[in-house]
């Protein structure tokens, strides 16, 4: 990549860090409800405070201040690290955020690899005998993986494995026996895409005149499979996996409420519910942020593994 | 190894539709997607007509019975009839995916033809707005819209009219930009005709094709997305009989009644199904140029 094109794609990175910042913040800003009144009704243990409280409470804390001025003072704590103070619970944000996040890491990283133990061995299966039986048996698999709401599979998984057969716990996240069945959920919906993408890499490739060559001059399929196709046809497949975060993040939410794993999802579910809206600002930022950055990271990566592309064109 | 050629030549003609169901024969599975489809109006439109009991008048003598003949899908914790409530249920899911989708096409349509037809700053901001939108997991923005504004039906099906118009855009935008150098946009402009009589002539029913397909596309999503919210607690609530709420309210007895949440999963995976292979066997109808425009997405 040129450095040009890196710089015009850090830029619009910035422009839209900044975009997802100023919806974040601007989503709750515009929500009726008087913040002060909240927080002090919480501190005088549900009585309603006087008027006269709320004007000084405003005013000490900068709330009759224009939005644009909040914002900044927002934003300048939150690259700080300071995201605010629960409504509710004593402690701040990144608190809560960084108690909860190891979960939701160890979730998506062991999606992840369940997703990629069955989409791999099954998109090459695939390719390289298309149209057999496990050619089909593997895309209704995926067709049938892509429409399946991944709590329902999540239901069914509590129902056979914990409940009828006793394998596994249900709810928590007590140890690596707890993963096993929020992994395995988020993990086989993953795996409905991958497969349907490697598939579709290896037979883009397995078609390429170079592979054409190798074979002619009569190099064993395996191999040729193995060694010469499956490395190139693993570059689109890396930017796959990095788009798939927004799977796993849509869907860590919806999966921790089903097994009632402390993460991030649960937490942004419950303070939704509570109306803890320092806590939905700063678990919506950090999933933007993140969600952001993964993709400009995979764009990098993309084109380490392949010089053609080149990241300054306008994605037209 | 006479298999081998042959082995080629699928090869290729796979190779030809670079996504989705080739190889397999599509337009098999799109009558299958077509049939689900519409059996599925006409469950929604007869079935609750036909259907002897209530929706939502509980019976108690009757609670959490098993499938039997007189209540195939059994009856929930309050004695409700499942498959009663899932074809109503069936209602509301088809209403909502079709309204949702319908707004997210007519709003991306109009700022992807904005921004792709009138370029500079317009086309830079619009287009800004849009990378904003897809940058947050569509679902988490839509929770987080949906739970701001207060759990209702109506809120989740605005929460997700919002966050999802923006891939519309993008695709609008895209095609606008090769479409008009064309000779007849330019001839157009040449006859003295007008920017907004040029975008909506000219280069709007030029684009109504690739977006249909990806309304098709889209309408699965949406009914996950509505299930999801509505399976959170943000949607419809009880007693309404919408899939993901039956769901979400079955999970207190997945021991003594299985069926309450295997139901309305079944359904809602099967509604997805058919529209997605709807929408894959209509994608295969497109010029290259256009499936190439959608894969960009």
């Amino acid at each position: 990549m040129t450095g040009a094109g890196l710089c015009k794609r850090l830029l619009t990175m910035a422009i839209v860090l900044l975009g997802v910042s100023l919806l974040t913040y601007g989503l709750v800003f515009v929500t009726p409800g008087d913040p002060a009144r909240t927080i002090l009704t919480q501190q005088m243990g549900g009585q309603a405070p006087s008027q006269d409280a709320v004007d000084q409470f405003r005013a000490e804390n900068g709330l009759d201040d224009p939005f644009i001025v909040q914002y900044a003072r927002w934003m300048g704590n939150a690259l700080q690290g300071d995201l605010g103070q629960s409504y509710y619970s004593d402690r701040s944000v990144s608190d809560m955020i960084v108690q909860r996040l190891p979960n939701t890491i160890g979730l998506a990283v062991a999606s992840m690899l369940v997703a990629l133990v069955i989409a791999l061995p099954a998109g090459i299966a695939s390719a390289s005998n298309p149209g057999s039986r496990i050619d089909y048996a593997a895309q209704i698999g995926s067709l049938i993986g892509v429409s399946m709401p991944n709590f329902w599979l999540g239901y069914l998984l509590i129902i056979v494995c914990a409940l009828r057969l006793n394998l596994l716990p249900v709810a928590g996240a007590a140890g690596p026996k707890y993963l096993v069945l929020p992994s395995l959920t988020l993990g086989s919906g993953m795996a409905a895409v991958i497969a349907r993408l490697v598939r579709t890499a290896m037979l883009d490739v397995l078609d390429d005149a170079y592979i054409q060559a190798a074979r002619s001059k009569g190099l064993r399929e395996r191999i040729l499979v193995y060694k010469h196709a499956l490395r190139n046809a693993l570059v689109p497949v890396v930017t796959i996996i990095g788009l798939q975060l927004s799977y796993v993040l849509n869907g860590a939410v919806v999966i921790e409420v089903v097994f009632q794993r402390p993460g991030l999802g649960t937490l942004l579910v419950d303070a939704i519910f509570a109306r803890d809206y320092p806590v939905v600002q700063g678990v919506t930022l950090l999933i933007g942020v993140i969600f952001v950055l993964v993709n400009f990271a995979v764009d990098l990566t993309y084109s380490r593994l392949d010089p053609r592309i080149d990241l300054g064109g306008e994605h037209t | 190894m006479s298999d081998r050629t042959a082995d080629r030549r699928k090869q290729q003609e796979a190779t030809k539709q670079p996504r989705g169901t080739d190889g397999l024969a599509t337009d098999r599975l799109g009558q299958f997607g077509i049939g689900v489809v519409l059996t599925l109006l006409v469950l929604a439109a007869l079935g609750p007509v036909v259907s002897p009991y209530d929706p939502v008048e509980q019976d108690l003598s009757n609670r959490l019975e098993s499938p039997s003949l007189s209540h195939p899908f059994g009856t929930d914790q309050l004695g409700r009839d499942v498959l009663t409530r899932l074809l109503h249920g069936a209602r509301f899911s088809l209403g909502i995916a079709v309204a949702v989708t319908t707004v997210r096409l007519i709003m991306g349509t109009a700022v992807g033809l904005l921004a792709g037809y009138a370029g500079g700053w317009i086309d830079e901001t619009l287009m800004r707005l849009v990378d904003t939108l897809l940058a947050f997991p569509g679902i988490v923005l839509a929770l987080v819209i949906a739970g701001i504004l207060g759990p209702s039906l109506v809120n989740v099906m605005l929460a997700l009219s919002v966050v999802g118009w923006a891939s519309y855009a993008r695709l609008v935008r895209s095609n606008v930009l090769s479409l008009r150098e064309r000779e007849f946009v330019s001839a157009a402009r040449l006859l003295g005709r007008s920017r907004t009589h040029i975008a909506t002539r000219h280069l709007l029913p030029n684009v109504v094709a690739p977006v249909v397909v990806l309304a098709t596309l889209d309408i699965g999503s949406v009914i996950l997305g509505t299930a999801g919210l509505s399976f959170l607690g943000l949607g419809a609530q009880p007693p309404t009989p919408e899939w993901g709420t039956m769901l979400a309210s079955g999970r207190s007895y997945l021991r003594q009644a299985w069926w309450l949440v295997n139901a309305p999963g079944l359904c809602i995976m099967l509604t997805v199904l058919g529209f997605n292979l709807l929408g894959d066997s209509l994608r295969d109808m497109l010029s290259p140029t256009q499936t190439a425009q959608m894969e960009e997405l």
